[in-house]
């Protein structure tokens, strides 16, 4: 074992990428479509310990057959998923994607369009994109670097991701296959079971208090019994050389998470 | 009569001739990669006016919202993916400057167009169930399955609206004079579908070739482009500059970065980029491209 792993400093990143591995964990053999840095490593890390069998694309247009570092070229391809057969494996159900969220509400609704009223917004952003047919088509989970009041808001302001309330106002045909698994965030995970189908709060990273969950949140988590709510676990000696040595060796996490 | 299909080959302003104010325009390719910027730029210098967008929006958008060209815009997102948000295009929006906006689900886009391409009017869908897509775009409706599901219940669909288009301007890496064409990088993107979806079809290509050419050195698959479905090819290499051409080349990343400093900054820092690169026609553009990578090397 080499000194660069070691459980004793262990970093935020580090056990935000086992959180979002474990979000994939159960997942068989499906399409794990990450957004991002930090979800790409959680999901790569889910290949080479708990779930072997994911399948993973380059982002552009590629299946992996290998697991690269995170920013590395493909070595071996097993497949082509060019943009438009995104669209078909959505339909067909068989992907996991971890998407971001600009903001995220106590319903799990999730908004990447625009900030502020959508005919003049004070802000846009990208578009909608695959928000509304991913939420209602294919397991989806969120990824929010930054967890604060700006993001965890009482609503948002555009439902682009759509959450299992307003998915089972809108009927069988969007509720069939409505799964919002996991949300989670550089303080704590999450998922959308609570009462009513509101966000709930599974568990905080290690040097987070339920206190400051709930304070970085613009609506009431319900945590009657703060001592209740469990500790992210940490990850293990096995997955902290993947991610440090394997994975992201350059340290491109800490980009996203700051090592405290 | 020799039994040889008809010479499609035309003009940058041949094609921009073909169109009309008022018209709806599809363009090819996705966000930063393959689009048809040498005929975007070409509309943008035109006194074309009240054009109807339709596009995986990239710098197209952003460069014709900019030029005041759009009334409307239907687009799943905007994105430049090294910048992922399309100065303009937030400028466009933030100040409301574009009369009619139709934001749906990229899977609603890909829908549309396949129903244009089928010649119907609609596809049904889940995306777009439950989400503001619905409530922001009330012309969408729903649609209830004539077919139960194994539960007995008769599922409500979105009824996809077919995204017909009165013209398509798509870049492909080679194309033939006849509108055989390829792309030779690694997606196909949507742009046999929005020729399909065209009463017109335009082409924009890296090389006009033989059509032997076009599969001497690469698999037929990659005949993306029939000629049936296609009614003007145009040669502009490094047509689609700044986007990626893979593997002719890759987006021009510094290049970009000085596009989208532009837009963000004042409305003397876009006349000062738009001076000097998009005053003048393709030729002067290449050129001003050619001197600011010299620039930059020095």
């Amino acid at each position: 074992m080499t000194s660069s792993a070691s459980t004793t400093d262990i970093t935020r990143a580090d056990v935000c990428a086992a959180a979002v591995a474990d979000a994939f964990s159960e997942d068989g053999e499906i399409f794990g479509s990450p957004m991002g840095l930090m979800p790409m490593l959680g999901v790569r890390l889910a290949k080479l310990t708990s779930n072997p069998d994911l399948v993973l694309s380059d982002g552009e247009s590629l299946f992996l057959g290998g697991v690269p570092p995170v920013g590395a070229k493909a070595d071996v391809v097993e497949g082509w998923i060019p943009f438009r057969r995104v669209f078909d494996v959505v339909a067909y159900g068989k992907r996991h994607v971890m998407m971001g969220a600009t903001q995220v509400d106590k319903d799990g609704n999730q908004n990447i369009s625009a900030i502020g009223p959508f005919d003049r917004p004070k802000r846009q952003l990208l578009g909608s994109r695959g928000a509304p047919g991913n939420t209602v088509s294919n397991r989806t989970s969120y990824w929010v670097p930054k967890h604060s009041t700006r993001v965890f808001v009482d609503a948002v302001d555009v439902v682009s991701g759509v959450g299992p309330k307003r998915a089972k106002e809108a009927g069988v045909g969007a509720s069939k296959y409505n799964d919002i698994h996991r949300i989670v965030t550089n303080l704590a995970v999450f998922d959308v079971k609570g009462p009513g189908d509101t966000v709930r709060l599974l568990s905080v990273h290690p040097g987070v208090t339920v206190a400051e969950v709930q304070e970085a949140t613009g609506f009431d988590l319900g945590v009657s019994d703060p001592a209740a709510v469990p500790e992210t676990r940490t990850p293990t000696m096995e997955e902290l050389v993947l991610i440090r040595e394997v994975l992201d060796p350059k340290g491109l996490r800490f980009k996203e998470v700051p090592a405290a | 009569m020799n039994g040889t299909p008809r010479d499609k080959t035309m003009t940058i302003d041949d094609v921009v001739g073909q169109l009309e104010s008022g018209m709806t325009i599809g363009v090819g390719g996705w966000g930063p990669r393959r689009k048809p910027m040498a005929l975007i730029r070409a509309i943008a210098n035109s006194e074309l006016t009240d054009l109807t967008l339709v596009a995986w929006g990239g710098a197209d958008v952003g460069l014709l919202a900019r030029a005041g060209k759009i009334r409307k815009l239907v687009y799943a997102f905007v994105s430049l993916d090294s910048v992922p948000l399309e100065p303009n295009f937030q400028k466009a929006r933030q100040e409301g400057t574009i009369s009619e906006i139709v934001e749906i689900d990229e899977g609603m886009f890909n829908a549309g167009l396949q129903a244009a391409a089928q010649r119907l009017p609609f596809l049904p869908i889940r995306a777009g169930l439950g989400s503001d897509v619905m409530v922001h775009n009330p012309q969408i409706k729903t649609v209830t399955s004539p077919y139960a599901d194994a539960d007995g219940v008769h599922e409500d669909l979105v009824a996809a609206p077919a995204l017909n288009l009165d013209v398509a301007l798509v870049h492909m890496n080679r194309a033939d004079k006849h509108g055989n064409a390829t792309y030779l990088g690694p997606d196909p993107y949507f742009d046999d579908l929005f020729c399909m979806a065209a009463d017109k079809a335009f082409a924009s290509c890296e090389q006009i070739v033989d059509t032997a050419g076009l599969t001497v050195d690469t698999p037929v698959q990659r005949v993306l482009l029939n000629r049936m479905m296609v009614d003007g090819v145009v040669e502009t290499p490094n047509g689609a500059h700044f986007t990626t051409c893979t593997p002719d080349y890759e987006r021009d990343e510094r290049f970009q970065r000085a596009y989208a400093e532009a837009a963000r900054g004042s409305d003397e820092d876009w006349a000062a980029f738009h001076e000097r690169f998009l005053s003048g026609d393709e030729a002067s553009y290449q050129a001003a491209v050619r001197a600011f990578a010299e620039e930059a090397a020095k």
